[in-house]
């Protein structure tokens, strides 16, 4: 058996400056290889989860946005006919932090759908806002006339049980996605 | 012959996270499913075999000083390949498991296998007790996260058992039931050992 290289600071360097060359060569492959297949994965959720707002579309949602202050508007048409607006907002007022979400909305401004894309709330008690029984509630509802705060807060929204910081998160979140909806819908008239 | 007790010997009379305790960080927190322990365990025996084989190859080019260095750079190497390949073809495992795919550098089981086994052993004993170990490890904690499924959700990997109203024990899913899970399978283990008597 080769017997074992010296301590020595000449040793030292070469071995670890090697190791590090093929490593990183190696690595360089594999992120060449792994390039496109992780953005088309990371394509094809975002376009999953828009289509769960939004009725049938057969527009490029991807190639159509606009990103103001995070939050993300998804233009979506189906033959050139406007189908709605899927907007992917959040909140940091949840009672674990972050939660994202995506919303769906009509070309009338009314909700179509939303969906909970990703959160870290209570087992059991706030994960409850991604159940269809509470975001029923929304469906269909304009926020133009729909106050978005739970009833305890004087809005309209019947709050989860036991998750009253999590239903407002919600409402937050959707809130933000109108706001950011209507700034977008200003904007784009006016250059009409 | 005598080559396959090294890859017995993490299964059960050194199994990582029953016998050794070694990995806990993983195993208490991503084991709230039996998939996320299933795919946990495929990343940790990927990073634990190719780590072992580069090692117990490069064992007389490495000097002593800069050993753990050096293992360091090999393991992370096969950690961020793991990172990426599962970003790119199991997206929704890769969101499930989160932070701890990069922090399977940081995993004792692996520099442990490396400083323990890989650095004193030839190619063969090395890549087996890799192997041995990841599965031990694998099994662990798919056991682990099978049991807090079925009790916490009641279901398995997403396989739902009971009906939508069924009521769980919610807290196998919450992190003391990681711990109440965790001792109570050391402590049969234990027991299975004591009985096998080895």
């Amino acid at each position: 058996m080769a017997k074992k290289l010296e301590s020595t600071l000449i040793n030292m360097i070469l071995s670890l400056v090697l190791i590090s060359m093929v490593m990183s060569a190696a690595l360089g492959f594999v992120y060449m290889k792994t390039k496109d297949p992780i953005e088309a994965a990371s394509r094809q959720k975002e376009i999953a989860a828009i289509k769960q707002v939004l009725p049938e579309f057969d527009s490029d949602p991807v190639a159509d946005k606009t990103e103001k202050d995070g939050v993300i508007v998804y233009q979506v048409s189906k033959q050139n006919q406007p189908v709605g607006f899927a907007i992917k907002t959040f909140t940091d007022k949840g009672f674990g932090g972050h939660v994202e979400i995506m919303a769906g909305f009509l070309p009338d401004g009314s909700i179509n759908n939303v969906v909970v894309l990703s959160h870290k709330e209570t087992p059991g008690l706030g994960t409850k806002m991604t159940d269809p029984k509470f975001s029923y509630q929304f469906l269909g509802k304009n926020p133009a006339e729909f106050i978005l705060k739970v009833k305890k807060d004087g809005g309209q929204v019947d709050a989860i049980t036991a998750a009253t910081v999590s239903s407002r998160a919600y409402c937050d979140a959707l809130q933000r996605a109108y706001t950011t909806l209507k700034m977008v819908n200003d904007s784009l008239s006016a250059k009409q | 012959m005598g080559n396959l007790k090294y890859l017995t010997n993490g299964l059960l009379k050194e199994n990582p996270t029953f016998v050794i305790v070694l990995g806990t960080c993983p195993t208490l927190a991503i084991t709230t499913a039996a998939i996320n322990g299933l795919g946990m365990g495929a990343a940790t025996t990927f990073v634990l075999v190719f780590s072992n084989l580069f090692i117990s190859l490069l064992k007389n080019f490495i000097p002593d000083k800069v050993r753990i260095a050096a293992f360091i750079l090999v393991i992370a190497t096969f950690v961020t390949i793991v990172d990426l390949v599962m970003k790119a073809y199991t997206p929704d495992l890769y969101k499930a498991l989160g932070i701890f795919i990069p922090l399977i550098v940081v995993n004792c089981i692996i520099l442990g296998r490396a400083e323990a086994f890989a650095q004193k052993n030839s190619v063969l004993p090395s890549i087996l007790d890799g192997l041995g170990m990841g599965l031990g490890f694998t099994l662990a904690i798919t056991l682990m996260g099978s049991i807090r499924e079925i009790l916490g959700s009641g279901s398995i990997f997403n396989i739902r058992l009971l009906g939508d109203n069924a009521s769980t024990i919610l807290v196998f899913i919450l992190p003391p039931g990681a711990f109440v899970t965790y001792g109570f399978l050391i402590a049969i283990m234990n027991r299975i050992k004591v009985k096998l008597n080895i």
